[in-house]
């Protein structure tokens, strides 16, 4: 039995710089963290999320994964309960409690607090980063100075944005894994780094989707390190098996699976119906508490003969409508000059309205209501549509559509005696019916209906109709129906068994609310997949921002963005960076890839200028800082969307890694004979005008001291920044 | 060589001498670094490709055998089986090019079979159908147009039209049918050259694939898989069958190809005649790559770095001075960039020299450019030199391909700015480019001589068909946000004070007159202070997708906020010639190439056309039609042969398994026989080079935001079914890892036998989709095709 031995002793450790260099990040990014209390620049949307995580209520952000939103939501959760114990005390002193009376520091600092501390946080990873390339503490230091002094990480920090968020999971992961690889191989506890470096790389990729490439570097270096350990005779095949599987499992599947994770806390934290609804398929929507459930619940599962429906585009663009007719005929001519069957228009309808309810017939019956027991509609099965208020038979033939000539048009049948003929039957195809079932059941079944005459496909085409057709989105049918597309599909939304047999009892009976009851659920996956798609598909609106510039303007800090500017005075906060910092971290990337390419050729020549460690240092220094912001930097490029400087930062704090290293480099390998006091002078003189531009650009920083319009002229470096005044 | 003719023990011996040999090579790296086993086993492959070179210093190895193999006694017993096992399967296999009479003529036969089967498939019913079929109408049109020599613009550079033209002219078309729109009978128009040009380059793909692969993997059957997959491709064959750009492309990268890999086998005699040859060939075949499409860039690529992979192993080898490096890189550097560039340039210059008359494409270029042309009207020009009062004229953004300052009937939509009418600049000639100049306060134009307008002065610019005023004001432009917008404002000139422009002449000093055409004029908002600007953007649907103009806060002298009156008509005044600057040959050069770039991204996919995916493209998953929708037509539609297609999707990711499986072998060093070395090396290093090609054709697309066609696919799809050669036949040949000697090998036959009859028959049941086919569409039982449509997006 082991003993308890007496005194209990505890040895600390303490790393004074470390120590240090966080308490100064800390003091650098919290300081004053609720000036300014206004809302600056895109914390206007991501306030908006977070509220929205507040009240439950679903919503899709397209620029990236719900975790980034979550971490947001948390510091809105920390406010609430800040807010009810300040509202407890001050119940028990005035037992008046209304919560709009809030104190508004208190909310506006902790929404802004965890992007802030993960800011601090990035400090000191940068300097165990350093330490785990096996550089100096002063190498060390000097890296963590350049991330502690640059103005423009500050200001990202201070506001409630993400991109701080990122770049601390980003070092992070690099870190963990750095520590794995260090580690003595023989230890298997250093697979808890490694595990920690794949969640922490989910955790990226869930903030933002920028983070996907940084996991996609760290991912193809552990590829590199595996196949060399693959190729190490000296280890036994199982080893190698075991620890290829280990390795997988804690790089690939731990991140996969946490990545839906974030997913599954989203959609479960989220069960209210809100303003994207819409964008969703009727089954999502059904499964939202409000919204589409409210009227769905209880309906007759299974679409039968006599049944009424609404019909609901499955194609989201460009706005989710139902299929819907009027008592307005199509123009005889249109403006073109193009003639018209002139039979009352069928289009599709973005609102909720009587005139969208149709009945399904049975062509070989003359009844419209519902057998019993009902008879199911089932896939290959004809059908004829029914409108319900005008009683006209869903039609088409070879006229061509109003907007779209290539296409059929469709109306609601009306017999002029010109000899055209009725064709209003439609073969039901239910697109499906693998996942689901060959019954046409409502909201979960995807249904074509094509033309039995011509085998044209119903479709919305999304063109909008003139005055004519109020503006309401036309419905054609088409032949080209080429594989799966969105607008070719409808989904039954709300639906009832008909029970009235004549016309005037079955209007009353459209004009009142559904109700029945079934209950629709869809699985996690299903919503997953859906969302996950949805997230990658809808486009935003491509248009320019007055702050918007692009990547090659970022490098040399063309363009800056102002995010606040005090409603009376000069004070105003802008994301400018430290131009020495940036100036110094370019200089480094040049020389890098230069002495890389000199020492690749003359290595290449059997000419070894580093000995084999060094040489190895050398390239891990390289993967890390120039790879890391390589993949931060170039992926956009190919992007379409708009940009701003503030997506350059990842990429920057790789290169702040870089320039430290680069100089200890040069100092121990390249100027070993010549005189490196020359050289720590240089460096000292570099962090001291470091040091004087960041003091110098504090105040559009933090936003005070407010400067004079003069000051502010002679903050103005490049010609290209915009600097607002007040003219007084 | 000749040593061994015909003697089939010997021949034995040597092939089991090379396989020791490849053993003591790899006795001495058991243990080495992975990396030198990596160079070490490249050094096997040369020594086996060069058997011929190298084939006396074999014999002084094989003398020496017998010493090796008493070395490492366990090792050679493994060699042993490894040439025991492969007996028989490896009688065609390791005798190659040793055994010169027969077996050359064996070759050659097999060559003239490849040959003339790919002819035969690729030339028959060559003239039907007799009218004009998919983009014949655009490439036939622009063939006629070099040989009326009439300018025009397209977004490809002209090597290949230029051929076509060239082509139709030999064989006597006379340039006059007009190619108006697809389904045109050419009636007794000479249209045979021009689809048989186009044929007979597509006939030699298969030919150059069967050379590639014999020389990648060393074997005739690989190299007979892949030439009999692109034989009996109907895709590959009616995408040959039509005047169109693709197969001319594809005989560029082909060849470029093959002399490549040709070049690489030249590498044990460096600088000697053939390796110039092929160096050259190289050269000359990416340019023309280059000058019909520019698809041929990635063909560059992929040459390019083959050649640094090459140049990289050079530097590595201690042996060679840096001065013999020097020459390698130099030659290289002649071969490959200097004389393409020149082909390429002169493609260009024959082009501008021979289309000398003014055409449909003016409208594109600069006023320089279009005085070089006959018939254009600014060519031998005569208007008057200083811009008056009262005159009419056109104005031309000075960006290159930036177009002339327009404005139509209509206003901008709802939400963009004010609702003004909307100002834009158009690329064509139009009668909405015109505008009237006039002073601030007057509108009418005074009688006698009208007075000049000068630097610094305020006029107004009318636009004479709508009679509304050129106007700017504080509100956002559609597009770029940082400018103002521009509009058309107020009714039969009377406007207000945001219509005003201060003309600056740049570099000239207040007073001085505006040269028409020669001038380049500013044109300053006096209200804001803004300069016209053109940002070059393609504005949406309800701008017409022209080009957005806008007004720029930030005064820094661009080309895209200076104009030149191109047209200036007053009567008043008397015209005077202009001998205008002909401006130099760089310079329309890359005018011309700015246009096409210009002209390339702008080909953006129209909203209710269903366009294809580069995911559509490997699987098949839908073709083109090139010919007739009804029933009653003759119907031609482009679809690769789907048992082809799918066998060479397959087959990528079987070579992808199969190279991960030998490379993690070789790295594990799990010993391994001589043979199975050697298909590692021809997987990894072969195979390699081949999916490069592919992925280098292909992953491009993805990022591409024009719009893309199904065709785009077939350059890669040569690469693709190249690989598969090489990964089908190796597979083949590990059969014995299954099977005992005499039984794989029975199944190795019986997999190629399969393989040979699947294609075939595919080919026999899906043949009309080229060769024409009439009748009812296929999902009625009664057509030629019936039950063929195997997947619903196909469309006969």
């Amino acid at each position: 039995m082991l003993g308890l031995q007496l005194p209990l002793l505890v040895t600390v450790q303490i790393n004074m710089e470390l120590l240090l260099l966080t308490l100064l990040a800390f003091w650098t990014r919290l300081s004053q963290l609720s000036y300014p209390n206004a809302v600056v620049f895109d914390e206007v949307y991501y306030g908006q999320f977070v509220s929205l995580y507040m009240k439950r209520v679903f919503f899709i952000d397209e620029s990236g994964p719900p975790l980034g939103h979550m971490i947001l939501a948390v510091g809105g959760y920390v406010c609430v309960c800040l807010c009810v114990c300040v509202c407890v005390c001050v119940c028990v002193c005035v037992c008046v409690c209304s919560c709009a009376e809030y104190p508004s520091g208190v909310c506006v600092w902790s929404l802004r607090l965890l992007p802030a501390v993960c800011g601090s946080l990035c400090v000191p990873l940068v300097y165990l980063l350093i330490l785990e390339l096996r550089l100096t503490h002063c190498t060390a230091l000097g890296a963590a100075l350049l991330l502690l002094l640059e103005n423009s990480l500050i200001v990202q920090s201070r506001f409630m944005l993400l991109e701080s968020v990122l770049i601390f999971f980003q070092l992070l992961s690099f870190l963990c894994y750095l520590r794995f690889h260090n580690a003595p191989h023989s230890s298997w506890s250093r697979y808890c780094w490694l595990l920690l470096s794949g969640a922490s790389c989910a955790a990226a990729v869930g903030v933002k989707y920028m983070g996907v490439f940084s996991y996609l570097l760290l991912l193809g270096v552990a590829c590199l390190h595996t196949w060399q350990l693959i190729g190490d005779r000296a280890v036994s095949h199982v080893s190698v098996c075991v620890q290829c599987v280990c390795r997988c499992v804690c790089l690939l599947l731990v991140p996969l699976l946490l990545y839906v994770f974030w997913f599954y806390v989203h959609l479960s934290v989220l069960y209210r119906s809100g303003p994207h609804d819409q964008l969703m398929s009727s089954a999502f929507q059904a499964s939202l508490e409000g919204g589409l459930s409210r009227i769905t619940q209880g309906q007759p599962l299974e679409v039968a003969f006599g049944s009424q429906v609404t019909l609901r585009s499955s194609a989201s663009q460009p706005v989710p409508c139902w299929l819907h007719s009027h008592k307005a005929n199509y123009p005889i001519r249109y403006d073109n000059g193009r003639g018209s069957s002139h039979q009352q228009q069928v289009t599709c309808y973005p609102f909720k309205d009587v005139n969208n309810w149709w009945i399904i017939k049975d062509p070989g019956r003359q009844e419209l209501v519902v057998s019993t027991p009902p008879h199911p509609v089932r896939h290959g099965d004809i059908i004829q549509l029914v409108h319900g208020m005008t009683s006209r038979f869903l039609n088409s033939h070879d006229v061509a559509a109003p907007m779209s000539p290539h296409a059929q048009e469709v109306s609601g049948y009306i017999d002029f005696n010109v000899s055209m003929p009725a064709q209003n039957l439609w073969r039901v195809e239910i697109f499906n019916r693998e996942a689901e079932s060959e019954v046409w059941k409502t909201i979960l079944s995807e249904v074509r209906l094509v033309h039995v005459n011509t085998s044209a496909v119903l479709k919305l085409s999304g063109v909008s109709l003139p005055d004519w057709g109020f503006r309401q989105l036309e419905v054609v049918a088409d032949k080209l129906n080429k594989g799966h597309q969105s607008s070719l599909s409808w989904t039954v939304e709300e639906h009832r068994y008909g029970t009235s047999q004549e016309q005037k009892e079955r209007e009353a009976e459209l004009h009142s609310p559904t109700h029945i009851d079934v209950d629709s659920n869809i699985s996690f996956w299903a919503k997953f997949l859906e969302l996950q798609w949805k997230m990658l598909t809808v486009k935003q609106e491509e248009s320019e921002h007055k702050y918007s510039s692009s990547p090659l303007e970022w490098i040399t800090m063309e363009t800056n963005i102002a995010y606040w500017l005090h409603p009376s005075t000069n004070a105003q906060i802008h994301l400018i960076g430290n131009p020495v910092s940036w100036g110094v971290a370019n200089l480094s990337l040049s020389a890098y890839q230069l002495l890389a390419l000199v020492y690749l050729l003359r290595r290449r020549r059997g000419i070894k200028d580093l000995p084999d460690d060094a040489w190895s240092q050398f390239v891990a220094v390289g993967w890390l800082c120039v790879g890391g912001w390589a993949v931060n930097f170039l992926p956009f490029f190919l992007m379409e969307k708009t940009l701003f400087l503030y997506h350059y930062l990842p990429a920057l704090c790789f290169l702040f890694l870089l320039t430290p290293a680069l100089l200890e480099h040069t100092h121990s390998h390249l100027l070993r004979c010549s005189s490196p006091a020359a050289l720590c002078v240089c460096a000292l003189a570099a962090a001291a005008s470091v040091f004087l531009s960041y003091r110098t650009f504090c105040p559009l920083t933090y936003g005070r001291p407010e400067l004079s319009a003069n000051q502010l002229q002679d903050l103005r470096w490049r010609e290209s920044w915009d600097i607002l005044y007040r003219r007084r | 060589m000749t040593l061994l003719d015909g003697e089939p023990t010997k021949e034995y011996q040597e092939g089991s001498g090379v396989a020791r040999l490849g053993y003591s090579f790899n006795f001495l790296m058991a243990k080495g670094e992975c990396t030198t086993q990596w160079s070490k086993t490249e050094d096997t492959c040369s020594t086996l490709r060069n058997r011929k070179a190298f084939l006396s210093s074999e014999k002084q190895q094989q003398d020496s055998q017998p010493k090796d193999g008493d070395n490492s006694q366990t090792a050679g017993h493994s060699s042993k089986d490894g040439t025991q096992s492969s007996n028989g399967t490896s009688a065609q296999w390791t005798d190659r090019g040793t055994d010169p009479p027969r077996k050359e003529t064996h070759s050659s036969v097999l060559l003239l079979l490849v040959t003339v089967l790919s002819f035969s498939t690729r030339l028959y019913k060559i003239m039907e159908p007799a009218h004009v079929c998919w983009d014949e109408t655009h490439f036939g049109k622009m063939g006629s147009y070099y040989i009326n020599r009439t300018f025009f613009f397209d977004v490809h550079p002209p090597l290949g039209k230029m051929l076509i033209g060239l082509a139709g002219y030999v064989t006597g078309y006379d340039g006059t049918f007009p190619f108006i729109k697809p389904g045109d009978k050419y009636e007794h128009h000479n249209y045979w050259g021009m689809r048989g040009f186009c044929a007979v380059l597509g006939s030699f793909l298969p030919v150059f694939a069967y050379l590639i692969v014999l020389e990648l993997s060393q074997s005739r059957t690989a190299a007979l898989i892949t030439a009999t997959l692109l034989i009996f491709d109907t895709g590959c064959i009616t995408i040959s069958q039509y005047i169109l750009l693709d197969p001319i492309l594809m005989f560029f990268i082909m060849g470029a190809v093959l002399s490549m890999v040709k070049f690489k086998q030249q590498t044990h005699r460096p600088f000697s005649a053939p390796w110039w040859l092929w160096l050259v060939l190289t050269g000359v075949n990416l340019a023309g790559a280059l000058g019909v499409k520019f698809v041929g860039l990635f063909v560059i690529l992929l040459v390019g770095l083959n050649t640094a992979w090459d140049l990289w192993g050079l530097l590595g080898n201690l042996h060679l001075s840096l001065v013999d490096i020097a020459k390698h890189f130099l030659a290289r550097v002649v071969g490959l960039i200097l004389l393409p560039l020149f082909l390429y340039v002169t493609i260009f210059a024959i082009h501008f020299v021979v289309l000398n008359k003014s055409g449909p494409g003016d409208g594109f270029f600069s006023s320089a450019f279009q005085s070089r042309l006959i018939g254009n009207n600014l060519h031998n020009a005569s208007m008057p030199e200083y811009l008056a009062y009262g005159s009419t004229i056109t104005v031309k953004n000075l960006r290159i391909a930036g177009g002339y300052l327009h404005s139509h009937w209509h206003l901008y939509p709802e939400g963009v700015g004010a609702k003004q009418q909307q100002v834009t600049a158009y690329l064509h000639k139009d009668y909405n480019n015109l505008w009237l100049v006039h002073r601030q306060d007057e509108n009418n134009t005074q009688s006698g001589a009208p007075d000049l307008v000068r630097h610094g002065d305020i006029i107004r610019l009318e636009h004479k068909e709508t009679t509304r005023n050129l106007h700017s004001h504080l509100h956002e432009a559609p597009l770029t946000k940082k400018h103002f917008q521009v509009t058309g404002y107020g009714i039969n000139a009377t406007g207000d004070a945001n219509d005003l422009w201060q003309v600056e002449v740049c570099g000239g000093r207040k007073g001085d007159l505006v040269k028409v055409l020669r001038s380049k004029v500013r044109f300053l908002h006096r209200a804001t202070g803004c300069v016209l600007y053109s940002s070059g953007k393609t504005l949406p649907k309800w701008g017409w997708e022209q080009v957005e103009v806008t007004c720029s806060p930030y005064l820094k002298e661009t080309p895209s906020s200076q104009w030149s009156i191109e047209d200036h008509i007053n009567p008043k005044l008397p015209n005077i010639s202009l001998s205008l600057l002909k401006p130099h040959f760089l310079e329309i050069l890359l005018e011309s190439h700015i246009v096409m770039i210009r002209g390339n991204s702008g080909l953006k996919p129209k909203d209710n056309e269903m366009n294809s995916k580069p995911w559509h493209w490997p699987i098949n998953y839908q073709g083109l039609r090139f010919s007739g929708v009804n029933e009653t037509e003759y119907r031609v539609y482009l679809l690769g042969n789907p048992v082809v297609w799918w066998i060479n999707l397959a087959s990528l990711g079987l070579y992808v398994i199969m190279v991960a499986v030998a490379s993690v072998a070789l790295q594990r060093g799990v010993p391994l026989d001589q043979r199975r070395r050697e298909h590692c090396c021809v997987l990894r290093r072969g195979g390699g080079l081949l999916l490069l090609g592919w992925l280098l054709h292909y992953a491009p697309f993805y990022t591409m935001g024009r719009i893309l066609y199904y065709h785009h696919y077939f350059p890669a799809m040569l690469f693709s079914s190249m690989l598969t050669g090489i990964t089908l036949h190796i597979l083949l040949q590990s059969t014995d890892f299954l099977l005992r000697p005499p039984y794989s090998y029975w199944l190795q036959k019986v997999g190629q036998m399969l393989l040979l009859f699947s294609v075939l028959y595919s080919f026999y049941l899906f043949h009309p989709l080229s060769y024409g086919m009439r009748g009812p569409l296929a999902h009625e039982p009664a057509s030629a095709m019936a039950g063929l449509r195997w997947m619903d997006s196909w469309e006969f």
